[in-house]
């Protein structure tokens, strides 16, 4: 039995047996083999290793004759990893000593060098980590041939074990049996964290090698209330977790109960729930999760796909899907934050040093405006049909959310000169994400019609914490004293001004923030449409003086450690039996 | 054989301005490997570390930047031919275009 621990993005419990995957799809179907497979194992890995030189030999020449020897030798380098005695030795010893698959062996040895190279001090060296994952891939081609499966053709429910998922990975998921998701990367906020959490099964992310530590076929309890991830559990704790989920169950029974009732505080506040989307296909799950609407549609997802730029009648139709699929309800949408994702990057002559804080969301979209106006044109063409917002990301300054603004008019006109509908009562605001805006608040509310908190970008730049980085993940605390203090005052600087708050990040979503921004007088909560069930309940079980009285409170520590135990300790009373 | 064996050590600096990088390693570990002697490379001011020079893998992460001072060591019945090879290799920026 091994015990690992990460972050938990979407809680619940799973057992079930693991299934690793590669960042190419590739299933490692199982970890170890008999000892008289090993011979086997042995002439698959030589026979994967010598396809793989061959195929380099020939990509090679044919490189070298179009584009010079230059760029040929970097396939050079690949056939002398492949040909290198050590790592060679590596494996046939992981296979012979160990009784590791061929396939385990070799993504346990070219992941061990992996992690090696991203240590190297030198970044020309540390670039080389994309080759050796080619390598990696082009072996595991060959010894997995045909036996590659795709999760696909799964029949039971399994856990999903692997390093990185890309997001249309994980998009796709939906459609499997995979039951819960086990990742080595990110931190509770990544992109990919937001799409598990969107998915609704158990997710633990930022565990250390779990890759290499658990083997595929091996039983696995996802444990995703207490953020454990249990492999190869012995007989009692097998038991203990099959009692627990029995109760599990019963909790989530007892809030599809909750499903007609109104998010109403006990002394009659009524609080507004929506949801956070990021395929049109999503809208309607809000709607059956009771969601008042839609606070929050990330459409830089339709960008992320892999074929480029979606046209404007692509856009269009998706964003007509989703407000379609709300009905009267209110849909925010978001033009797209692009730049700083892992596809924009790759894709850049030369990637930024520090994404985060280079051309990204806003700015890449007035940098791009044909770009940035074909998103426009769509929004206001879909916006006809139902009642929409739209936002701005990332706003840092007021000239930047008027240059935004300006270029949704110039395609105002656009289209009125065109003689096409669109929804002339769109009503316009953006994104409080960013230090500089939040402590302006004044300033734009003059401007704005909503603003829309997004805590995950103001706390990582508030406390200079890359959130998707798992060394410093545990220092991003949306509970910081500075935090609450930014929050008080903009939710009440929009109070005086009349203008619509709400609240869009993780925190909106999970029980533990709920009392302290209903006391802060936050009204609009936004969150992935799996969290709406928990959220109500706890809201209909308080009143807003309680939350008013636990806001004060909580504002009167000086440490986030502090202020978390005290909002574990008050929602716990309220809520006793439910995994805080 | 064993007691004929000689142990011949030469040393190289590496000129390149990229350092000892993918293609000037994989022309290192190309000559060491027509050579029957063992190889073991080390920094000079690293001495602990000797890695093997027939190995494209150990020798990327000996991680030798511009500058840094390789000592060769060679045993086996070719060593010296070897330890001239590899030097003359390194002094002649292990055959790679001038770079900008």
């Amino acid at each position: 039995m091994e015990i690992l621990t990460g972050n938990t993005v979407c809680s619940g419990l799973a057992m079930a047996e693991a299934v690793l995957l590669d960042a190419e799809d590739y299933r490692i179907p199982y970890r170890e083999v008999a000892p008289e497979r090993l011979e086997d194992e042995l002439a698959l890995f030589e026979d994967a290793r010598s396809a793989s030189i061959d195929e380099l030999q020939h990509i090679k020449e044919q490189v070298g004759e179009a584009q010079g020897h230059d760029v040929a030798d970097v396939f050079s380098w690949h056939i002398g990893v492949l040909n290198d005695t050590p790592i060679r030795g590596a494996i046939e010893e992981l296979i012979r000593n160990r009784h590791y698959s061929a396939a385990y062996a070799t993504s346990t040895v070219m992941r061990g060098q992996q992690r090696r190279f991203a240590h190297m001090p030198d970044p020309v060296l540390a670039e080389r980590i994309r080759d050796l994952h080619d390598i990696e891939r082009r072996l595991l081609r060959h010894i997995l041939g045909h036996a590659a499966e795709d999760l696909d053709h799964l029949t039971q429910p399994v856990v999903l074990v692997a390093h990185d998922l890309t997001p249309s990975q994980t998009a796709h998921l939906h459609e499997t049996a995979v039951a819960a998701v086990v990742l080595e990367a990110g931190g509770a906020t990544s992109h990919t964290a937001i799409l598990l959490r969107a998915l609704g099964r158990p997710a633990i992310v930022g565990v250390q090698d779990v890759a290499t530590r658990i083997g595929g076929g091996e039983t696995v309890i996802v444990d995703a209330v207490s953020n454990l991830v249990i492999a190869r559990p012995d007989e009692s704790t097998l038991a203990q977790y099959r009692d627990q989920q029995r109760t599990y169950s019963r909790l989530t029974l007892e809030l599809d109960e909750l499903l007609d009732l109104e998010p109403v505080t006990r002394d009659g506040e009524r609080i507004f729930l929506m949801g956070n989307i990021e395929f049109p296909a999503e809208a309607s799950a809000c709607v059956a999760k009771g969601a008042d609407g839609v606070g929050l549609y990330r459409t830089e997802y339709l960008f992320l796909r892999g074929d480029g730029e979606p046209s404007e009648e692509e856009q269009y139709l998706a964003y007509r899907e989703a407000i379609e699929a709300v009905g009267d309800r209110w849909i925010t949408i978001r033009s797209f934050d692009l730049g700083a994702d892992k596809a924009t990057q790759e894709a850049q002559y030369e990637p930024e040093r520090n994404p985060m804080l280079g051309l990204r969301s806003i700015r890449f979209s007035l940098q791009n405006l044909d770009m940035f106006k074909r998103q426009l044109r769509a929004v206001l063409r879909a916006s006809a049909v139902g009642r929409v917002r739209l936002m701005f990301p990332l706003i840092v300054s007021l000239m930047e959310f008027r240059q935004a603004r300006m270029t949704l008019h110039d395609a105002m006109e656009d289209l009125e000169e065109e003689g096409l509908a669109f929804g002339h009562d769109l009503q316009v605001g953006m994104m409080m994400e960013t230090p500089a805006a939040a402590l302006q608040c004044k300033d734009f509310v003059r401007e704005v019609d909503f603003i829309s908190i997004g805590t995950n970008d103001l706390v990582q730049y508030m406390l200079a914490v890359d959130r998707s980085n798992e060394r410093v993940a545990r220092f991003y605390n949306p509970l910081h004293p500075s935090i609450l203090r930014v929050l008080r005052d903009m939710i009440r600087t929009c109070k005086r001004a009349g203008v619509d708050c709400s609240l869009c990040g993780e925190i909106a979503g999970q029980a533990v923030y709920t009392l302290l921004l209903l006391g802060l007088g936050l009204r609009t909560f936004s969150m992935a449409p799996g969290s709406i069930p928990e959220i109500k309940k706890l809201i209909r079980l308080t009143t807003l003086t309680n939350a008013q009285r636990i806001a004060r409170r909580a504002m009167s520590f000086e440490t986030a450690r502090q202020i978390g135990n005290y909002l574990r300790d008050e929602t716990r009373r309220i809520l006793p039996y439910d995994p805080i | 054989m064993g007691q004929h064996e000689e142990t011949v050590v030469g040393q190289a600096v590496v000129h390149n301005q990229q350092g000892l990088h993918a293609r000037p390693v994989m022309r290192f570990v190309d000559l060491a490997s027509t050579f029957e002697s063992e190889i073991l490379v080390e920094k000079a001011n690293e001495p602990s570390d000797r890695v093997d020079g027939k190995s494209v893998m150990h020798m990327m992460l000996l991680c030798s930047p511009k500058g840094t001072v390789l000592r060769i060591h060679a045993s086996g019945a070719d060593a010296r031919q070897a330890v001239d090879a590899l030097v003359d290799l390194a002094r002649r920026h292990f055959d790679m275009e001038p770079e900008s």
